[in-house]
């Protein structure tokens, strides 16, 4: 045990708490583990939602590889009316040809050879943040409707990367949800059986005028001093792992998984975990104690 | 059913009394009743022994002054608040003015000497350097200054009710109900016990002992609450029973 202190109640002797640092070690385990996925879900999220946000690119296909040709332009509006037509799009607008040359000039150089190549027509299409399209039933309407006609593909993957992105997150959310509710009742069921095996001991600090409080108050103690063993050990077998886990994550480099690292401000979060479990326990232990005493005389 | 009703005191005195009984009765379970139609009071700054047969009814009759259970009927008054209609959180003021030496002491048998006595200090909030002044000269007046850091279970019979009484009376309690307190001491302690709780009494402690120890009932010669056949009656020292009729 890291702390030790006098305690009216016989503490030591009492089996029902010796399992306890051992359960919230666990569930401090499992927690940062949960909470550090959803953060790192988070930031991921966060760049992902900034780079779809507010804007999405449609490109039409030439016909015979001409992009001034009638039908080509017939395409262009074609695809800008529905474009208008569909809710969540604010406005489209198809690039004008200098436009185009200067989006391929940084790669091909200031020559005249841009205006000879097929390029793809690309209209811009601002969307809105609060009510975007939904992009997979927009490229199938547009393919559909539109000879070579398509929404940027890497934003539609994207788009449901982040969904999937989502549902992760919310089920590492609701992972530390269960492993705290797990907790609180694990600290519930401990702090019982102890009154139950301490009954007599309480019986006589009751008839020598001991309040539920100052009573609820040793058993609160005692599961702030058994939480942090736990919750020390925890997180102390959890942090090594997170930090494992980040630097194989760097090594990718990649432009999705740059950021998939966990910050200064993210490591701060996770430091509060064994703080949290350790005031859960505090809590639910005295709550407990405070409940049960209420039906003793 | 028995109803016997008992005056301590004069009738101004228990009129204001520190306890009061009204055709309490107590059951365990289902049953029958162990205490039938107690009806009593005692004056502030009495003092009674508690006697009556094995079995009478005397623990559980102290069990309901120190307020560790509640009676199955009737009334009970302490220090002027109906104890039976009390509430959880009343319960610690009142017990804090009581002091019980229970039969079988009732120690923290992982706490020390010193410690089982500053209980009621500790739960009462008094700062601990006073704790430090006052339990150790308490425990020296009973003979356990020696024993102060000892844990219970290290010491005998005879130390351990000595702890059980220093702690019983450590806050000067306004009541003071103790079971068998001499039953485990040789003459010279019970007689210094009793000088104990003598004092007490004289600075104002109502003092109520239960006790088998007939030599020293008629050696103090105060008035004793008698058990019989569930109720009580209270005899002064000119209408006690023959010695010869009362139990060993």
């Amino acid at each position: 045990m890291i702390f030790r202190r006098r305690a009216d109640l016989p503490f030591d002797h009492d089996a029902a708490a010796a399992f306890l640092p051992a359960m919230i070690a666990m569930m401090v385990f499992l927690a940062a583990l949960a909470l550090s996925g959803a953060l790192v879900l988070d930031n991921l999220l966060t760049r992902w939602n900034r780079d779809i946000k507010g804007t999405l690119t449609v490109q039409v296909i030439p016909s015979d590889s001409n992009p001034r040709s009638k039908v080509t332009a017939q395409r262009v509006e074609k695809t800008i009316r529905i474009l208008e037509e569909t809710p969540g799009v604010i406005r489209a607008r198809a690039l004008t040809a200098t436009e185009l040359t200067a989006l391929i000039e940084p790669w091909l150089g200031d020559t005249d050879l841009i205006a000879d190549l097929p390029l793809p027509l690309l209209i811009d299409v601002v969307i809105s943040d609060t009510r975007p399209p939904d992009l997979a039933q927009l490229s199938a309407h547009l393919k559909a409707e539109v000879k070579g006609a398509s929404v940027d593909d890497h934003r539609v993957w994207l788009f449901r990367v982040i969904r999937l992105a989502d549902g992760l997150e919310m089920l590492a959310k609701a992972v530390m949800t269960m492993v705290t509710l797990a907790a609180a009742i694990a600290v519930v069921f401990a702090t019982r059986a102890g009154m139950a095996i301490h009954r007599q001991s309480i019986e006589i600090l009751h008839l020598v005028g001991a309040r539920d409080g100052y009573i609820a108050r040793q058993y609160a103690l005692r599961a702030l001093f058994l939480g942090t063993e736990g919750a020390a050990i925890g997180f102390g077998i959890a942090a090594p792992i997170l930090l494992g886990l980040g630097s194989m994550a760097k090594t990718l480099e990649g432009g999705l998984l740059a950021e998939v690292g966990l910050s200064p401000s993210h490591w701060a979060i996770l430091g509060m975990v064994p703080v949290v479990a350790t005031l859960l326990a505090m809590a639910a232990a005295f709550l407990t104690v405070l409940k049960t005493l209420s039906r003793m005389l | 059913m028995k109803t016997d009703r008992l005056r301590s005191g004069r009738q101004d005195a228990a009129d204001a009394a520190i306890m009061r009984f009204d055709n309490v009765g107590l059951r365990y379970g289902q049953g029958t009743e162990v205490l039938q139609d107690i009806s009593l009071a005692l004056a502030p700054g009495s003092f009674h022994f508690l006697t009556g047969d094995s079995g009478a009814g005397k623990s559980s009759l102290l069990s309901l002054m120190c307020l560790a259970r509640r009676p199955t009927r009737g009334r009970i008054e302490m220090f002027g608040i109906d104890a039976t209609r009390m509430s959880h959180t009343m319960l610690p003021r009142v017990r804090r003015r009581i002091g019980v030496v229970f039969q079988d002491f009732r120690l923290l048998d992982h706490l020390t000497t010193l410690d089982n006595v500053a209980l009621p200090l500790r739960v009462a909030g008094v700062r601990e350097s006073e704790i430090a002044r006052h339990v150790p000269e308490l425990l020296h007046w009973v003979g356990l200054g020696d024993s102060l850091k000892i844990k219970p279970p290290f010491l005998s019979g005879g130390e351990k009710q000595r702890i059980a009484i220093a702690r019983a009376v450590i806050n000067r309690p306004d009541l003071l109900l103790a079971d068998e307190p001499t039953g485990n001491v040789d003459d010279r302690i019970a007689q210094r016990l009793m000088h104990l709780f003598i004092e007490l009494n004289r600075l104002g402690t109502t003092v109520v002992i239960a006790t088998h120890n007939e030599p020293l009932i008629r050696r103090f010669g105060f008035p004793r609450l008698h058990l019989r056949d569930g109720g009580v009656e209270c005899l002064d020292s000119e209408t006690w029973p023959d010695p010869a009729e009362m139990p060993p």
